[in-house]
């Protein structure tokens, strides 16, 4: 199959592309979600992103919501934002931070002022900023403006054997076209770190890997009370045939083909080094996983499950894809890119990556994702430790 | 070409079923992905979509390749054909 070289998308301010146009209002903390969701209620076409932390968090923690908080606005997705907190100096942080984007942004704190009032004032520029993005037109924009991040939930053996390595095939297609693109999952990389980090670009990437894998395996022995048994596998996992983590890991990696990464990411850290693969360091719980994704930059994801994840993400659009055949006939409504018939042979992984690039190139150009269409808007924070 | 089980690779000694379940003393088709080459194997257990098989006699300690890698290690024997599982094999991880 030929590759199509561009996509209709939303050209921003500062140069990138966004596969939405989404207004949304984001609240710096948990207890600004109630004033957030009341305007996204007033206002139409607008979307709120509650969540649960932003409250006493300080040192690494903190650096992270921050940066978590202000990728997401940042993300080319988000034509405009709102961003509501309890204190002024959080919310300003956070506002200026999206701000660099040079797209349109304001923020508003309920101290001093009440929730209602609050609700008033960001309402109305609330509106303002919905009706303007409202006028924006997709555009022709290269290919290459697509980052795409990838991560797989409720795997089963059909994940490693057809859905993974399908996704690795797109990634081996469209690595050469200059797309960036994202994996992660540090814990589900267990059993496979040492494959894992020969894919290393560089030395410098290799190391950088392994120390973060490290990193994460120490803590793991550090806090665990069993031998994980009853969380990795999952019990889902386990339903579908995955036997250990490291059956699991190396099905995982089956996601990034014949790729190599040029860095590794922190939690949510912007890629730096131009187009191609990089590995973020995340939780393989899904919804946290693509919020991180998303706050880096990354505009469209590729999901493939095997026992059927259903999960979506309020500003990244989120691709399924399947191998298993159970999982179309009883879920079917969540599957984007049936790729089953590989396990029967009718379809080779080639076919199959081809199919998965133009649902991919779809739902760029705005066809809506299963999980859209269903309302999943799961927006997670990762949180590294307790706070102050 | 249809195949009832898929090997990831020739050094693997379990088969991944693709069929939505083997039956036990059934004749089996494998495919091995990698080479592109076709095996036989008679089952013994009844095993689920998704679920491995065992190529070969594996006894208390042997290593299960799949991928070509080591995913664990037997903590009971198994027969060539039997269901491999969480009940008889173990991560070495953690």
């Amino acid at each position: 199959m030929e590759i199509p070289k561009s996509f209709l998308g939303y050209k921003r301010e500062n140069g990138r592309a966004g596969t939405r146009n989404h207004v949304i209002i984001l609240p710096v903390d948990d207890i600004s979600n109630a004033c957030a969701e009341a305007v996204a209620n007033n206002i139409k076409g607008t979307i709120a992103l509650p969540h649960s932390y932003g409250r006493l968090q300080f040192g690494a923690d903190l650096e992270l919501h921050f940066r978590t908080m202000i990728g997401t606005g940042s993300n080319p997705n988000v034509a405009a934002v709102i961003v509501i907190g309890i204190e002024p100096k959080w919310t300003k942080k956070i506002v200026d931070g999206i701000a660099k984007t040079g797209k349109p942004v304001e923020g508003f704190h309920i101290e001093r002022t009440g929730d209602i009032g609050t609700v008033m004032k960001a309402s109305k520029k609330a509106q303002e900023f919905v009706m303007w993005a409202s006028e924006k037109q997709r555009e022709e924009c290269p290919i290459s403006d697509l980052w795409i991040s990838v991560k797989c939930g409720e795997s089963d053996t059909t994940s490693g054997l057809a859905a993974n390595p399908t996704v690795g095939n797109l990634m081996d297609k469209l690595e050469p076209l200059g797309v960036h693109l994202c994996f992660g999952e540090t814990s589900e990389l267990t059993g496979a770190e040492k494959v894992c980090a020969t894919r290393g670009a560089t030395k410098e990437a290799s190391d950088k890997f392994m120390k973060t894998w490290s990193a994460y395996n120490d803590f793991i022995l550090k806090e665990a009370t069993d031998d994980l048994s009853e969380s990795q596998p999952t019990a889902g996992n386990i339903a579908g045939g995955l036997t250990t983590i490291e059956e699991k890991a190396f099905g995982n990696f089956q996601k990034i083909g014949n790729c190599k990464f040029v860095d590794v990411l922190e939690p949510a850290e912007e890629p730096k080094k131009g187009k191609g693969l990089y590995f973020m360091d995340t939780s393989s719980a899904a919804a946290e996983c693509v919020t991180l994704q998303a706050a880096a930059g990354f505009n469209i994801h590729l999901f493939p499950t095997g026992q059927g994840n259903i999960v979506g993400n309020p500003i990244e659009p989120v691709v399924k894809l399947t191998a298993n055949p159970l999982t179309v006939k009883g879920m079917g409504e969540h599957i984007d890119c049936d790729v089953s018939k590989i396990l029967s042979r009718e379809m080779n992984m080639s076919e199959a990556g081809d199919r998965l690039i133009e649902t991919t190139l779809r739902v760029a150009n705005g066809r809506l994702t299963c999980a859209e269409a269903l309302g999943h808007k799961e927006f997670v924070m990762t949180k590294l430790y307790r706070s102050a | 070409m249809a195949t009832d089980i898929i090997i990831h690779d020739e050094k693997d000694n379990v088969g991944v079923v693709v069929i939505e379940k083997i039956t036990p003393k059934q004749e089996c088709k494998c495919w091995i992905m990698e080479n592109d080459t076709s095996t036989n194997i008679l089952s013994v257990d009844e095993i689920p979509l998704g679920h491995k098989i065992a190529m070969v006699d594996l006894k208390e300690g042997d290593t299960i390749l799949k991928y070509g890698h080591d995913i664990g290690k037997v903590v009971k024997s198994i027969k060539k054909g039997e269901h491999v599982h969480v009940h008889n094999v173990k991560t070495k991880k953690w």
